[in-house]
């Protein structure tokens, strides 16, 4: 006699992409996170199709004045039209972080899945080592670079690429600690299947998900990264149009051109905002347990 | 006779809000009466809400759970309508709970006597500066030694057994009328549980406390409780004293699932109740256990059945409680020899283990230095074993008897210490996996204890059988497919299960995937661990006959490891018993199961619970924590009831021999070992 | 007990052993040294050998590593090549100040983190839950030198009520930081409190759930009583090390709020030490940071210790 079915028909694609987006965005802060990335991923792309004005462009009439009907927020303390600048604002920020954060999680994440695997004493003396580097101030890793290097693309994408993968090898350790002890993996072992095959059959795919929010969450913490390297600085250089360096710029102006240091904030802290609320819903749509993140870098 | 009424549930439905706002029901018009001094055990699976029950009659839902519907009226007030004050007032007072896993229902940062005091403080009249001796007198009257030390301990400090005292001890601090008891011997070894439930029942006849014993395990249920209620799919089907429901059931369910469990004086496969119970909230439109009832007709499949009560006492839920006359043989009986159908004729050893020793000790840094194994007492010592053809192996034993770890080595997953492993011949490395090749993991398979976590729960069937038959299998994707199909089918599941995840199967589902898997790379020894421990009771008899039609076609040999020793002796030709990790006794099952005993397997088979209300059972060894094994002696020295003297303590006792293969390691003669019986004669022939 | 106490001190020892070595080993790779930094444009030929000769810098790596490791012990972390005083001299200052801020910002930020996250967590889903988790995730993800410039915007320049920027020089006595201490003492609370509120929250919650809060209630202890006996004292544990993290931070990482403010603390002196290329200086307060993150883990680890009556009688029961 047979088992009776019992059960309704499965989604045997567990979990796909869209699946995943739909559950997502069911939610309304999942809904209002997802469009709010992809508005601004969207600006960031086509802005310099769509800017009314030359980002660099200085007048010496113009200076700080009001919104009006040819520059809808005013212009900054160079006479170059605010509305232009923020809209181009997050470009070179976006494509830094956006190349930087899949390398640091990968990076991050094979090493913390190695250790979480092999254990012993290369864990020990890698976890040592991480400690030590944790310990230092972000800032002062970064800026030891830098300053050493140069800004500039080439030298800001490996650089937050490196410091801000190395939390991520303690997030994919101990998600992988959580799956290697469950007999599953056991049973893989001892049916005589590779390590390798281990990793990218059994393991990974549970791990993937811590993996992915981390990620979601390590972009956000890389854009704060770059705004206030930025606004210290030592990220974007002008005349780029950038958040972090507006907001610089707008300091001493506060209390005559509020504007021109309100559009960039609004413009930056929405994306993180926009980010933020993606990674939470993210987490909750897969069952990302969060509760135990520590604070950033 | 009749007893004032304490609790009366009415009527109680409970459940939650599903999508869509439905609601979905866990308890569907509950009638339950408890009278003073009365011990009730209310027996179900998984999914018949039997838990929930116990904790809606002291008004307490889980975040989402609500009443829907009904009465609690405990001595006049119904609970449901009262304030919280008042029912608090109540609860830890009148009425107690005993939960299931007190390890984890104890505050972790609270001593235990702070616990205890605090039951004092909110429900009894003794003033603070009595708390510290009532609190010590009630820790020795739940029988757990130096009470006036234990008080001031932590709960992670003292063993499982002694954490369900405290339990008990916390429940009696507040005096109550009534206790409910929710599966408190699950997880507890056999020999403590039944330390356990004697306690519980001089307990019960000494205060004349209303005892509801919430339990899976009818053995366990038997010794304590004189009424029986049988729960279902949320409803109470059978309502009864004990007697009559354990001897003559008057509903197919509770029939169906006595003929299911395993007996140890029966060393038979029982028979299995096939189906499993429905998913919570489905509201069938008959009766809930239609499709898995022998008896069913077609009125019970389209009206639902009321509670009815017979004359001969019982109350029950179905339109023809009578026991049909079909007399289907019980089981099917297994001779003690080998089974001539059996691959097993020739007797050559397929598996030998010479001198297996194993430890979890990582070697100190001056081991490293010096090059030697790590020091210490070794957690498995001294295991020889032979395993031929075609034969199953049972390995019996509590917590810490090392039979788990040894099935790991076997497998290659834990390196031996020492020792030798000769599979047909060739030496298998000491090491594990890594140092094995394919052909000899492939002829060595493993089937783990819990369904869930041997299973991945993000690929498919398809894909978890696919791994076996692609590793050791040169075959097409089409071949790997229809040898995935032929698998399914020898389990007895249906090509459509390919698709589907873990998730969407049941626990004895997934144990046949799991055993599926482990048949898919067609190979000599299956090892078992703990593979039934994990499944409902109604569940067990199934895969067990499963494991056994298997072996019966391909030839398999099984080495199956169980803390239950009914279970070990259905499936079983030779049975080991292993203490603390060294072997104690070794035979033919049937000799194992009778005297003469090690003294150790004496106290398990007497600890074994039989559903049965005119059992006992006999508790032998002294319930003491072992911390791990002596280092000198006889593993059961510090329990033994037999012990002789300083001889126990310091050298390892001698195999007595007797002429077909049975084998006891005491000090004691086979002789004085045969006349171990006190008053009673042989209970298992 | 006292086994596992040193052993965990002997580790943070070790740990800051490692981390000078990786400071030292970082400066080193880097290129340019003292001498090339105080000779700038005339960093070459014979000056720059009797320059290097005279600071040491040609001897051994592993001999200057522990010169002035040695020397970093006793207290003597050398000579800056921009000022006339020792570094000593300049990183104490800096350090108190950097102690103050974080001192106040304790005061605010700690007790209004974990009343905010008891509330929180008490209250799941509850408006007053959705209205503090939502002004939570704003703080936590708009970046301080934001929250600062707007803060100052609405404090400093509209309503007056406290100064936007510090005055004070770097040596004056403590109670001369008042009142432009209070606003950026505010800014960093508020990403203080957003981030452990959220933390405490959710070890309530997971508290909340557990067995024995389910046992408590069940034994018909009184909602305050288990709240207080039952819930905070697990509850709380988890997140001492959330503390620790966040005080070190406030030591080491907050350079933009220092710069906004104009605060002279240790992250401003930091900067200005990178980019005026004062090797020594930067070295001397990486290694200072790095001691403090340590010694504040070492604490909280200890303070869990004591607490923790499972991490302490752990070595009496092996399983």
């Amino acid at each position: 006699m047979r088992e009776g079915a019992g059960h309704s028909a499965p989604d045997s694609k567990l979990l796909g992409f869209w699946h995943v987006m739909k559950s997502m965005m069911s939610r309304p802060s999942g809904l209002i996170g997802v469009i709010l990335v992809l508005l601004h991923v969207t600006i960031a792309v086509i802005s310099p199709e769509i800017v009314p004005y030359d980002y660099k462009k200085i007048s010496n009439i113009l200076m700080l004045s009001a919104p009006d009907s040819s520059h809808w927020l005013g212009t900054d303390q160079l006479g170059r039209d605010v509305l232009t600048r923020v809209l181009m604002g997050g470009r070179q920020a976006i494509f830094v972080t956006a190349i930087a954060t899949p390398v640091a999680v990968m990076w991050g994440g094979f090493l913390g899945i190695y250790l979480g695997l092999v254990g012993g004493r290369k864990d020990d003396v890698m976890m040592r080592i991480v400690d030590a580097l944790l310990s230092l101030p972000w800032i002062l890793k970064m800026l030891l670079l830098i300053v050493t290097f140069g800004t500039g693309q080439t030298v800001l994408i490996p650089t937050l690429a490196f410091f801000y993968g190395i939390p991520v090898i303690r997030i994919a350790r101990v998600a992988t600690h959580d799956v290697v002890s469950r007999d599953f993996i056991q049973a893989a072992r001892a049916r005589g299947h590779s390590l390798i095959s281990i990793i990218f059959v059994e393991l990974l795919p549970n791990v993937r998900d811590a993996l992915l929010v981390e990620g979601a969450m390590r972009w956000s913490w890389m854009l704060l990264a770059f705004s206030s390297l930025s606004f210290l600085g030592f990220g974007a250089t002008p005349p780029n149009p950038d958040w972090g360096l507006m907001i610089a710029d707008a300091r001493g102006f506060l209390v005559v051109a509020p504007l021109a240091g309100l559009a960039p904030v609004f413009a930056l802290s929405t994306l993180i905002i926009g980010i933020n609320l993606t990674a939470d819903a993210l987490a909750k749509t897969l069952g990302v347990d969060r509760a135990r993140k520590a604070s950033p870098a | 006779m009749t007893q004032a009424v304490l609790l009366d549930i009415k009527n109680l439905s409970v459940g939650f809000r599903g999508g869509q706002d439905q609601f979905v029901s866990i308890l569907r018009n509950i009638n339950l009466t408890v009278h003073a001094g009365e011990t009730i055990g209310i027996v179900g699976e998984s999914g018949s809400g039997k838990s929930s029950l116990a904790f809606a009659a002291m008004a307490y839902f889980k975040s989402g759970l609500e009443a829907q519907s009904g009465q609690v009226v405990f001595n006049g007030q119904d609970l449901l309508q009262e304030n919280d004050s008042a029912v608090q007032k109540i609860r830890g007072g009148a009425i107690a709970l005993i939960p299931q896993n007190s390890g984890q229902a104890l505050t972790p940062t609270m001593r235990i006597g702070e616990q205890i005091s605090e039951v004092l403080q909110l429900h009894s009249r003794y003033r603070p500066e009595q708390f510290r001796d009532r609190t010590i007198a009630l820790l020795g009257q739940v029988r757990l030694p130096e009470p006036g030390i234990l008080i001031d301990r932590y709960p992670h400090e003292l063993s499982g057994g002694q954490q369900q005292r405290v339990a008990i001890a916390m429940a009696l601090a507040g005096e109550p009328e009534l206790m409910f008891l929710d599966e408190p011997t699950t997880g507890l070894d056999v020999t403590t549980q039944a330390h356990i439930l004697k306690l519980l029942k001089d307990i019960c006849d000494e205060r004349k406390t209303a005892m509801v014993y919430v339990s899976h395990d009818l053995g366990a249920v038997a010794q304590v409780c004189k009424r029986i209620v049988v729960m279902y799919a949320g409803q109470i089907v059978l309502d009864g004293s004990a007697r009559d429901v354990l001897q003559s059931p008057a509903h197919p369910y509770p029939r169906a699932l006595l003929k299911s469990i395993t007996r140890l004086s029966e060393a038979t496969i029982p028979q299995a109740l096939e189906g499993r119970p429905p998913m919570p909230g489905i509201v069938p439109a008959g009766c809930a256990f239609a499709d898995r009832c022998m008896a069913a007709q077609d009125r019970c499949r389209t009206e639902q059945p009321r509670l009815v009560k017979l004359a001969n006492g019982q109350t029950t839920r179905c339109f023809y409680p009578e026991e049909p006359k079909l007399n289907a043989a019980r089981g099917t009986t297994r001779p003690a020899e080998l089974d001539p159908d059996s691959f097993a004729s020739q007797s050559d050893t397929l598996l030998a283990i010479e001198n297996l020793s194993l430890t979890y000790a990582r070697p100190s840094l001056m081991d490293q230095i010096m090059g030697r194994p790590p020091q210490g007492v070794p957690t498995v010592d001294d295991i020889t074993l032979g395993l031929a053809r075609g034969e199953t192996l049972g390995l019996v034993g509590e917590s810490g008897s090392g039979k788990s770890s040894i099935l790991k080595a076997l497998a290659g997953l834990l390196p031996f210490a020492d020792g030798k492993l000769i599979f047909d011949g060739t030496s298998l490395s000491r090491r594990g996996t890594e140092d094995r090749d394919r052909a000899h993991l492939k002829m060595i398979q493993l089937v783990f204890q819990n369904p869930d976590d041997s299973l991945n729960p993000r690929q498919t069937i398809a894909q978890i059988l696919a791994q076996p038959l692609n590793l050791y299998f040169d075959l097409t994707t089409a071949q790997v497919r229809q040898r995935s199909e032929e698998l399914l089918e020898e389990v007895r599941l249906g090509p459509r299960y390919l698709e589907r995840l873990p998730s969407q199967l049941s626990g004895g589902e997934k144990q046949r995937i799991a055993i599926a898997r482990a048949f898919a790379a067609d190979p000599q020894v299956v090892l078992c661990d703990e593979v039934t421990s994990a499944l409902d009771v109604s569940v067990q008899a199934a895969v067990l006959e499963l494991l056994r039609n298997l072996q019966r076609k391909r030839g398999t040999a099984f080495v199956f490891v169980s803390h239950d020793l009914a279970v070990v002796r259905a499936l079983s030709d030779r049975v080991a018993v292993l203490y603390q990790g060294r072997l104690c006794e070794i035979g033919t099952s049937q000799a194992v199961y009778q005297a003469p005993f090690h003294p150790y397997t004496e106290a398990l088979v007497h600890s074994v619970l039989e559903p049965d209300p005119d059992f006992s059972p006999r508790v032998l060894a002294d319930d003491i924590v072992e911390l791990g094994p002596p280092a000198q002696g006889c593993a059961f020295q510090r329990r033994c009831p037999k012990h002789i003297g300083e001889i126990c303590n310091t050298t390892f006792p001698p195999w007595q021999k007797s002429r077909d293969g049975h084998s006891i390691r005491c000090h004691h003669s086979l002789a004085a070992l045969a006349d171990g019986f006190t008053d009673e004669e042989q209970p298992y022939a | 007990m006292l086994k596992l106490l040193v052993r965990r001190i002997l580790l943070g020892f070790a740990t800051v052993a490692l981390v000078s070595v990786i400071i030292f080993a970082g400066i080193e790779i880097l290129p340019g040294d003292a001498c090339t930094a105080y000779l700038q444009r005339d960093a070459q030929g014979q000056r720059l050998e009797n320059c290097r000769q005279e600071l040491g810098l040609n001897r051994p790596v592993v001999v200057r590593y522990l010169g002035w490791a040695g020397s970093a012990i006793r207290g003597d972390l050398g000579l800056s090549a921009n000022s006339t005083k020792t570094i000593s001299e300049l990183v104490g200052d800096r350090s108190r100040n950097s102690l103050l801020l974080a001192f106040c910002t304790l005061l605010i930020g700690l007790p209004s983190a974990i009343f905010l996250g008891v509330l929180t967590g008490l209250n799941r889903d509850k408006p007053i839950d959705l209205i503090c988790s939502t002004v939570a995730i704003c703080a936590m993800t708009i970046p301080e030198f934001v929250s600062a410039t707007v803060l100052i915007l609405i404090f400093s320049v509209w309503l007056a009520w406290f100064p936007g920027i510090v005055m004070t020089s770097a040596s004056a006595p403590a109670l001369a930081f008042f009142p432009e201490i209070i606003l950026p003492s505010v800014v960093l609370a508020m990403v203080m409190t957003a981030h452990i509120s959220r933390t405490v929250r959710s070890s309530i919650i997971e508290v909340l759930e557990s067995d024995f809060v389910r046992m408590a209630i069940l034994k018909g202890v009184p909602y305050r009583l288990m709240v207080f006996r039952h819930v905070l004292p697990n509850a709380l544990l988890p997140a001492i090390n959330v503390i620790a993290l966040t005080i070190a931070w406030l030591m080491g990482g907050v350079v933009v709020v220092e710069t906004v403010f104009n605060f002279p603390g240790l992250g401003r002196l930091m900067i200005n030490a990178i980019t005026d290329r004062d090797l020594q200086l930067v070295q001397a307060i990486a290694l200072i940071v790095a001691v403090i993150y340590v010694g504040v883990n070492l604490a909280a680890d200890i303070v869990t210790l004591l607490l923790n009556p499972r991490l302490r009688t752990s070595m009496m029961r092996r399983s």
